[in-house]
């Protein structure tokens, strides 16, 4: 194991070793190495590189953890963040990690999406920043390359002040999201709107974006329409955790009723 | 490798064996078994020690990125032939049952009131959000906790 404190010395022992496997907060890794025997040959660990844990304006470190992202300025991260396995998890996991690891389930991926946040990436040939759909790619892929470790993710200079992130799951702690959602509307009135859990990766429906903001009245029937549309949109499947009815249904509920948090704000 | 930890500070050492976890080390290597060995995916914090003050799972702790870090165990809480306040307030309430579950809820419980001395009943809920009991005694277990509250209270 190598447990590099800063950053140079984390990129050099990457790039010395581009199949290592990197440890952040340790709380998807170590269930693979608890459960399915993964026994990972050489480990970065990435917990002491002190410029991972910086968190400046609209700069988030990879190394922050949802504790501290809870307790943080934006609220709809702060929702997310709160929502992230238990205190204990929380006090561990890291938004990098979110964000390696991938998951259809990401409980960041919402929030990340909706604002059309970036991740930057770092290696020994330089400093790259992708949109965050260029960032996920599948079911726990990324396009992060083997030599980049994920640095940073940079939200954008103005987020929108009204902002809401709910999530639905068999309790209210340490649950896994069956179908998660983030709506932001913008000073001008304009909405987006984020669902995960129900796709490949994280996605904005954007016919109902469309259609609601052609709306300068948010009527009853528009708000209808656009909870229809979000259903219309997604792409869930049946799993062990719910089945594609239910995520369509609740991806429309869950959508509306945020959009109408906001416009209530 | 060769690990230092210091647990319920003294200093200790322990061999490492790949990406064991540092439940493991303190169970297996370091003969501290209070924190228990149970869901090992962070489902059911009956693992929760504070390392370097927070409460983790220690199931999902590389034990090799722990060196070097504090550890408190609950064999840490209290003194010789001596309660620490929590555990004195968990046996009045009966907050006890098979016990299982116990040392992981009094870590997070300890880790809870030295932050914030007089949280609310909302409050004492999400601080223990992470630990199950299967034997279901969670009204026993808020009742010690909410009198400690009380006490400090009043």
């Amino acid at each position: 194991m190598e447990r590099p404190s800063g950053l140079e010395e984390a990129l050099g022992a990457l790039a010395a070793n581009p199949e290592a496997t990197l440890l952040a907060g340790g709380t998807d890794l170590m269930v693979e190495v608890n459960y399915h025997s993964r026994r990972p040959e050489h480990v970065i660990a990435l917990r002491r590189v002190e410029e991972l844990r910086q968190w400046e304006g609209t700069r988030l470190g990879a190394g922050v953890t949802f504790r501290r992202i809870e307790q943080g300025p934006v609220r709809a991260l702060a929702q997310l963040a709160r929502t992230v396995g238990s205190p204990q998890i929380r006090a561990a996991g890291t938004i990098g990690g979110n964000l390696g690891t991938a998951s259809p389930a990401g409980d960041s991926h919402p929030f990340l999406a909706a604002c059309d946040a970036h991740i930057e990436l770092q290696s020994k040939r330089g400093t790259r920043t992708v949109l965050w759909n260029e960032f996920l790619v599948g079911v726990k892929r990324t396009s992060c390359a083997d030599d980049e470790l994920i640095t940073a993710v940079i939200l954008p200079d103005q987020l929108p002040p009204r902002q809401e992130f709910a999530k639905i799951g068999v309790r209210s702690a340490m649950v896994i999201a069956t179908v998660s959602a983030c709506v932001m509307v913008d000073d001008d009135g304009r909405a987006r709107v984020a669902l995960g859990a129900v796709g490949p990766t994280v996605l904005r429906a954007r016919r109902a974006e469309e259609m609601i903001n052609a709306e300068s009245v948010k009527s009853e029937a528009a708000l209808a329409e656009f909870g229809r549309l979000v259903s219309e949109e997604v792409k869930p499947i049946t799993d062990h955790r719910s089945t594609e009815e239910y995520r369509r249904h609740a991806a429309g509920v869950l959508s509306r009723r945020l959009l109408e948090r906001c416009l209530a704000a | 490798m060769k690990i230092t930890l210091f647990v319920n500070g003294e200093e200790r050492e322990a061999p490492v064996q790949g990406p064991e976890s540092l439940l493991f080390v303190l169970r297996e290597r370091l003969g501290l078994l209070g924190a228990k060995d149970a869901c090992l995916q962070g489902e059911c914090g009956s693992c929760t020690v504070l390392l370097d003050g927070e409460p983790v799972c220690s199931c999902l702790v590389m034990a090799g990125d722990a060196s070097g870090s504090d550890v408190r165990t609950v064999e840490g809480l209290g003194g010789e032939g001596e309660l620490h306040p929590v555990q004195a307030a968990f046996v009045e309430h009966g907050a006890v049952q098979c016990g299982f579950c116990t040392p992981g809820f009094l870590m997070s419980t300890v880790h809870l009131l030295e932050h914030n001395p007089t949280p609310t009943a909302d409050e004492i809920r999400e601080a223990l959000s992470g630990n199950i009991c299967r034997c279901t005694g969670y009204g026993a277990v808020l009742r010690a906790v909410e009198s400690l509250v009380g006490e400090r209270r009043s």
